[in-house]
């Protein structure tokens, strides 16, 4: 806290009122922290049997069968695994390239209508999107040839368009903090737009761009609502191959989800669904940890108005 | 191939690409009113559902979902803004507010059915507030924090200085001025990322799955520790589980959740440019 200007000393009412606020408003800072450790420990009471009372040898088999007794958690991570990288190899160029386009090529008036149709999109809710592709994209995709619409591939592209408002927006601040200098020296020394961005632009954004793949990841792997509907739900292990993005899934957070409303309170289901719960928490702890680290939570964001 | 060329093909390229993004996001929207417009009415608005949800109204939805947003603002503007206040005119470089900070980023990581968990572990069980609007709220609330907070943070910080200064040397006290100075002057941006994180939470299915949704209530709640049923799980569990439901009140119950959150979006960005543009600092 900053003491250098302190006020008047001649007011005591007035500090003491302050110093009431001011220790409300640090508790409500500070209780963000506590926030984050509470859902910690939720997760982990009311999942921890889990992990103590399955053998773990079984607890990442490959069978997942509640019914039976049976959690092996394979089939969950590879089919969240799936769904993220199918939907990474789709977002990731669709919303760098967005992103060049809306900051180097469109035209202003254009940039004016495209960048709130970004906001649109991210303000579908996913339950409408998931709808869409329950209703409109699975049978598309079935028509285009495989044995079902509800597949891995239908998944990755539906929170492929999620996560683009993410990929975009932030990639999209990283190429507009590239200094004017940097692509006025490169076009001066006679080199083209592309040859500009490609050389010069890209590379001086990379961290930030790298920040907003990261991010956009994290959105996929915790969507729920989306690949709950068009996944099809199926807990099986897909053969390896190319043929397995064409097979029905079925990823961790669906598996919460559709389970959660049947299963007894307290009973060893119940702790393995909130233990996929833990594990999906520590997955995007992880990720965003790493975000910040690259962009230096501490030291990027200055403060602007705080110096009284 | 000349770097001519190259320019050439890369900008046919990246404007081709642009195109498969945004093309799809108007086919959406566009798609969803022609095939949900037929089914909205005064009485689907108005109306309980009637005949195994087959036919009359999404009214006790609607209400759900509206009730649901007043109780997550409730829950989240207090803490957000404080949270705000405390970080951009209180914070030192140090420590506490770096933890604080990542605190927050990674609040806003956390998958929403991660937060649904949560909530029916801490507050319908643990708090005892069983399946209720308070729990549901709370659960919501907790999730919009970190979208208010950053962008009230961020309200706060483009006040310039030079208010602060004026204030502080005509000799107000810090929180008079952070509350007579600064935050009038910051308000506009506020409510934007409130209202922001508002439309998130009234689209939310996930985080009430546990929490506070219920399949159908014959009554309308009327304390905050009853159930209710709110848009977005009702469109999952009339898309999903109930068999024979027509499609045209499934299209009209999205359409009506996607002009909800969609007007709140438009608010936020209608108030967010207005007040741009005004700005005379």
């Amino acid at each position: 806290m900053d003491t250098a200007q302190a006020p008047p000393e001649s007011l005591p009412n007035r500090r003491i009122g302050e110093r009431i606020i001011e220790g409300v408003i640090l508790v409500a800072g500070i209780s963000t922290i506590l926030i984050v450790a509470l859902i910690f420990l939720f997760l982990l009471k009311e999942g921890i049997n889990a992990f103590l009372d399955i053998p773990l040898r079984q607890l990442f088999g490959d069978r997942w069968y509640p019914i039976e007794g049976i959690y092996g958690l394979m089939p969950l991570l590879v089919g969240t695994t799936l769904v993220t990288i199918g939907a990474v190899i789709i977002a990731v160029p669709l919303g760098l390239v967005a992103a060049i386009y809306l900051g180097e090529f469109a035209p202003q008036w254009l940039r004016e209508i495209l960048k709130p149709l970004i906001e649109i999109l991210a303000g579908i809710p996913s339950i409408v999107l998931g709808f869409l592709g329950w209703v409109a994209l699975a049978p598309l995709i079935q028509n285009a040839g495989a044995d079902t619409g509800l597949t891995a591939f239908t998944g990755s592209l539906l929170l492929a368009y999620m996560s683009l408002p993410t990929i975009i927006s932030i990639s999209e601040d990283a190429l507009y903090a590239v200094p004017r200098e940097y692509r006025d020296g490169a076009l001066a020394i006679g080199a083209t737009q592309w040859q500009t961005i490609w050389r010069v632009v890209l590379p001086a954004a990379r961290s930030g761009l790298v920040i907003a793949v990261m991010l956009g990841i994290g959105r996929v792997i915790g969507e729920t609502m989306g690949v709950l509907l068009v996944t099809g739900n199926a807990a099986n292990m897909p053969a390896f191959g190319p043929g397995m993005f064409f097979n029905p899934v079925r990823t961790m957070t669906a598996t919460i989800a559709a389970e959660m409303g049947e299963v007894a309170q307290g009973s060893l289901h119940y702790s393995v669904l909130f233990g996929i719960g833990l594990i999906l928490f520590l997955i995007t702890f992880v990720v965003n940890w790493l975000a910040a680290r690259l962009v230096g939570v501490s030291g990027a964001r200055t403060k602007v108005g705080g110096q009284v | 191939m000349s770097r001519q060329q190259t320019q050439r093909l890369a900008s046919v390229l990246i404007t081709l690409t642009a195109v498969l993004v945004f093309v799809p996001v108007i086919v959406v929207i566009v798609y969803l009113i022609w095939q949900g417009i037929g089914a909205i009415s005064w009485e689907f608005l108005t109306q309980p559902p009637r005949n195994g949800m087959t036919e009359g109204g999404i009214w006790p939805a609607i209400l759900g979902t509206l009730i649901l947003t007043m109780g997550t603002a409730l829950v989240s503007m207090p803490f957000s803004i404080a949270t705000a206040i405390y970080l951009a005119e209180y914070a030192g470089d140090n420590r506490l507010t770096r933890t604080i900070r990542m605190a927050i980023v990674n609040l806003a990581g956390i998958p929403s059915i991660v937060y649904g968990l949560f909530g029916l572990g801490a507050f319908v069980l643990a708090a005892g507030f069983g399946t209720s609007i308070l729990a549901g709220s709370l659960t919501l609330g907790i999730m919009t924090m970190p979208v208010v907070i950053s962008t009230a943070e961020e309200a706060i910080n483009s006040v310039p200085q030079q208010f602060r200064t004026v204030s502080l040397s005509l000799g107000a006290s810090k929180w008079q001025t952070i509350w007579h100075q600064v935050l009038p002057h910051a308000l506009p941006g506020i409510i934007t990322g409130m209202i922001l994180g508002l439309s998130r939470a009234a689209g939310e299915t996930a985080p009430i799955l546990f929490t506070v949704a219920a399949f159908y209530v014959p009554t309308l709640p009327t304390s905050i520790f009853d159930q209710t049923m709110a848009l977005p799980y009702h469109l999952y569990v009339i898309a999903t589980q109930v068999p024979g439901m027509p499609l045209k009140i499934q299209y009209g119950t999205a359409l009506v959740l996607l002009l909800i959150t969609l007007t709140m979006t438009l608010i936020a960005t209608v108030v967010r440019t207005a007040v741009r543009r005004r700005r005379d600092w």
